[in-house]
């Protein structure tokens, strides 16, 4: 009962997602005040009959009704409480059901802190979701319904379990983390085109799309930051970052909307780069969807292509077209419209925040061309190739540099004209600071590196740039606490990729590993410390068993040293699937992760192992810079002007247009 | 000099500062592709000697021996077809089994010898890398023809 139900519900919710997406669309366009109404409501009533859906699905998990085929396949009876909720969208079809309900709570957010903007756009906003609401619903309901039952005979008296790998604390926040960013540019993306209809793009266009568009990319860079620590943790082999596809279908809408929140930022003070902001949010949300096309097709190999279905990836391709078609004619059809404001000299912070959207599109290029290159060549039936991290790596690199070096200059810019002279006085000793620090810092470690010396470098100057920015706001009086919060939220922001770059060059560099035969009783030495092998004794987990080790690590690397700490890696056996896992064992803090990891028995005693373990100086920074990053942006989309009611027209833009 | 020289040269220095980053990146490009051979394809010799490539099939039933160092193994990659050996060092991924799928990427020795540098984990026990399903597909497509 409880499934059908649900299958009901996400029935009205599509009826509702249609009237959304028609009504106001043609009130905004006839300028009837009736049928722009509708807009609020509906948006909110899909809201809540797609809730009623997930809430269903998410009752059959927790009830184990192993009748749903979904349940079946992807649950278990002996499944700790807390995956059987999350497995409700650790499958595909729940995982799409997942993005339509933070869809549907998007929209909703816009239509409740909205009272400040005019009618019209609010109906143009709330219907361009709808038709993406729209999509999604009917896509869920024709090829991924979560609620089909297996009857009679073909109901299983257990389920197949959820992948061991998904069971983990971090998978339970990294999707809706992800979606809440995936689908929050949708928001941005809603904002273009309803200035695009309306003919209106203005600087009060820019402002109103701003914290939107700010927390959508904050969600984004947790949600990412969360998918590489887990995959640090989990999988087993001590990477963070792959260069898989599917991490860089989530990294690509965020190098985009990382342009589009500085290119909105000049449209907003400025009124300059209208087209290319309005250019901009449709890419994030376009390679939004290019994500969950590649991610949820199955023509990629990973954990999260859970089926391959032809006719998911053909609907989802039809509906990239329809949506990155349809929004690219309209934008050539209305673009030339659109009158340029704000001239500025070739030196200033317009030119700065321009040369760092060129930089990050061409950094997003060479991994759109990395990621579909393969897919592209497979489809023309011209082979099967693959593209590494060395290329990646070879190349993400040196063009990424450029912009880490202009986030020390942007902030500390004039708008309009900036004097080269007045900015090398600022900030000569910043230069030669971080410049020393480069040259001198890889000497002390391991020898001369200069990709170490460029990373080194670069976080020094954005670290340095950042307090010189504290400085000069603070020079005339003031107290730090009366700063505006979106100038806060950008030094931290700033300061977190400071941290992030640390934290990167840091291990790439400097991180040491060994894999090691060990049996009882062995040592191993490695980066300071040893490592002496105790042996595995069994454990029984809720749903698995496991064998788990006993590694002490003592100081010096030689035996005998002082004891410091103990780890117990495990390997796994599912008792559902049979699929082993590897636990890793991580011995964190602020300065350097120790990581082990078994690898496999040797003997039939399982005395000997064949044992992994690395040395990873400062990793946890990353981490700690995503959350700088996070928190930055959620603070700057706090800032108190965003709040205050603006009209139409803002006096802003009207100086702006003049000047 | 005048403002509308320096908008030429900041322009020209943008179009150099492209003009490097393109080659770069295709340089790059050209020298990371991956290619990917069937156990078939190696045995016909169109597999390249010199630059690394990944292979794809099932771990030969019966095929893998380890070195007394417990860090290196040995094992028959086969398209039901071909098949060709290889040796890995380091630790196998958790999903590695006789009679299942695998990848690896490595390069090929002139004794026929396959070294790979990685084999590929995959994330589910059910699942087929789409390159070794594709290889043994090949293969039994080769095989009907033969027979009719």
């Amino acid at each position: 009962m409880i499934p059908e139900l649900g299958h009901f519900a996400l029935i009205v919710a599509l009826l509702l997602a249609l009237t959304q997406a028609t009504l106001p669309l043609i009130g905004a366009q006839r300028g009837n005040l009736t049928l722009m109404a509708v807009a609020r409501p509906a948006a909110q009533g899909q809201f809540v009959f797609v809730a009623i859906a997930f809430g269903c699905l998410a009752w059959s998990f927790l009830h184990n009704d192993f009748s749903v085929e979904n349940v079946a396949r992807n649950s278990f009876s002996q499944l700790p409480e807390i995956y059987r909720f999350t497995a409700t969208w650790g499958s595909h079809e729940g995982s799409m059901l997942l993005w339509a309900l933070i869809l549907a709570f998007w929209t909703t957010a816009v239509s409740v802190f909205s009272r400040h903007l005019p009618d019209d756009m609010v109906a143009r906003v709330i219907g361009i979701m709808g038709l993406v609401s729209t999509g999604f619903l009917a896509f869920l309901l024709t090829t991924s319904n979560p609620f089909l039952r297996l009857l009679g005979d073909a109901m299983p008296a257990d389920g197949r379990d959820m992948n061991p790998l998904l069971q983990d604390p971090g998978m339970v926040i990294h999707p809706p983390m992800l979606y809440m960013g995936y689908v929050g540019f949708s928001v941005a993306f809603a904002f273009a085109i309803a200035a695009l209809l309306s003919g209106r793009l203005d600087a009060a266009w820019a402002r109103w799309s701003r914290p939107w568009t700010t927390v959508a990319w904050a969600f984004l860079s947790a949600g990412i930051a969360l998918g590489s620590w887990w995959a640090y943790y989990e999988l087993g082999w001590g990477g963070w970052w792959f260069w898989d596809p599917t991490e860089n279908a989530s990294f690509m809408p965020w190098l985009a909307g990382t342009a589009l929140i500085h290119s909105l930022a000049v449209t907003e003070k400025r009124g300059a780069f209208k087209a290319w902001t309005v250019l901009l949010a449709l890419t994030a949300f376009s390679l939004s969807l290019l994500g969950t096309f590649l991610v949820r097709s199955g023509v990629l190999s990973s954990v999260h292509a859970f089926a391959t279905d032809p006719a998911r990836g053909a609907f989802i391709l039809g509906f990239l077209a329809v949506v990155i078609g349809g929004s690219l004619a309209l934008f050539a059809w209305r673009a030339p419209k659109m009158l340029t404001g704000g001239r500025f000299n070739w030196f200033s912070r317009e030119a700065l925040l321009l040369s760092n959207n060129v930089v990050l599109l061409a950094a997003l290029g060479t991994v759109l061309l990395g990621t579909l290159y393969p897919l592209l060549i497979d489809a023309l039936g011209m082979g099967k190739i693959s593209v590494g991290p060395p290329y990646f790596n070879a190349v993400f690199v040196p063009v990424i540099a450029p912009a880490l070096f202009l986030m020390g200059i942007g902030p500390l810019a004039r708008w309009k004209e900036a004097s080269l002279p007045d900015m090398v006085a600022r900030l000569k000793w910043a230069l030669a600071i971080s410049l020393a620090t480069g040259l001198l810092l890889p000497l002390t470690l391991k020898g001369f590196n200069a990709w170490a010396s460029l990373g080194f470098s670069l976080s020094v100057w954005i670290a340095l740039t950042v307090l010189i920015g504290f400085r000069e706001r603070l020079k005339n009086g003031g107290r730090l606490a009366a700063l505006p919060r979106a100038f806060w939220g950008m030094q931290l922001a700033h300061f977190g990729m400071a941290l992030g770059v640390a934290g990167i060059t840091l291990v790439a560099n400097y991180q040491t590993e060994r894999d090691v035969r060990m049996n009882v009783g062995d040592h191993a030495g490695l980066a300071g410390y040893t490592f002496t092998f105790r042996g595995t004794t069994d454990h029984v987990g809720p749903n698995y068993r496991a064998a788990r080790g006993t590694i002490e690590v003592s100081e010096g690397e030689k035996p005998g040293g002082k004891k410091l700490f103990v780890l117990h890696p495990e390997k796994r056996i599912y008792n559902a699937s049979g699929m082993a896992m590897t636990e890793a064992a991580i011995d964190p803090n602020f300065f350097r992760d120790v990581y082990v990891a078994l690898g496999e028995p040797l003997n039939d005693q399982a005395t000997t192992w064949v044992v992994r373990i690395f040395h990873k100086p400062f990793i946890n920074w990353l981490w700690i810079g995503a959350l700088f990053l996070a928190v930055g942006g959620f603070l700057a989309a706090s800032d108190r002007r965003y709040r205050i009611a603006v009209q139409a027209t803002a006096p802003s833009n009207a100086a702006a247009q003049g000047a | 000099m005048k403002s509308r020289h320096k908008k030429i040269l900041v322009i020209l220095l943008g179009l150099a500062g492209l003009g490097i980053a393109a080659a770069l990146i295709l340089n790059a490009f050209q020298s990371n592709l991956v290619f990917f051979f069937s156990p078939t394809q190696v045995a016909k010799g169109e597999a390249p000697t010199d630059r690394a490539f990944r292979i794809g099939g099932l771990v030969e039933v019966g095929s893998l021996k380890r070195e007394a160092n417990g860090l290196t193994s040995h094992f028959v990659v086969t398209d039901t077809a071909k098949s060709m050996p290889v040796v890995y060092t380091g630790i196998l991924p958790d999903l590695f089994k006789e009679g299942k799928g695998v990848v690896a990427e490595g390069k090929l020795g002139k004794d026929g010898l396959f070294t790979a540098t990685q084999v590929l984990a995959k994330h589910d026990e059910n699942y087929m890398p789409p390159e070794a399903a594709h290889a043994l597909e090949q293969a039994a497509k080769a095989q009907t023809t033969l027979v009719k």
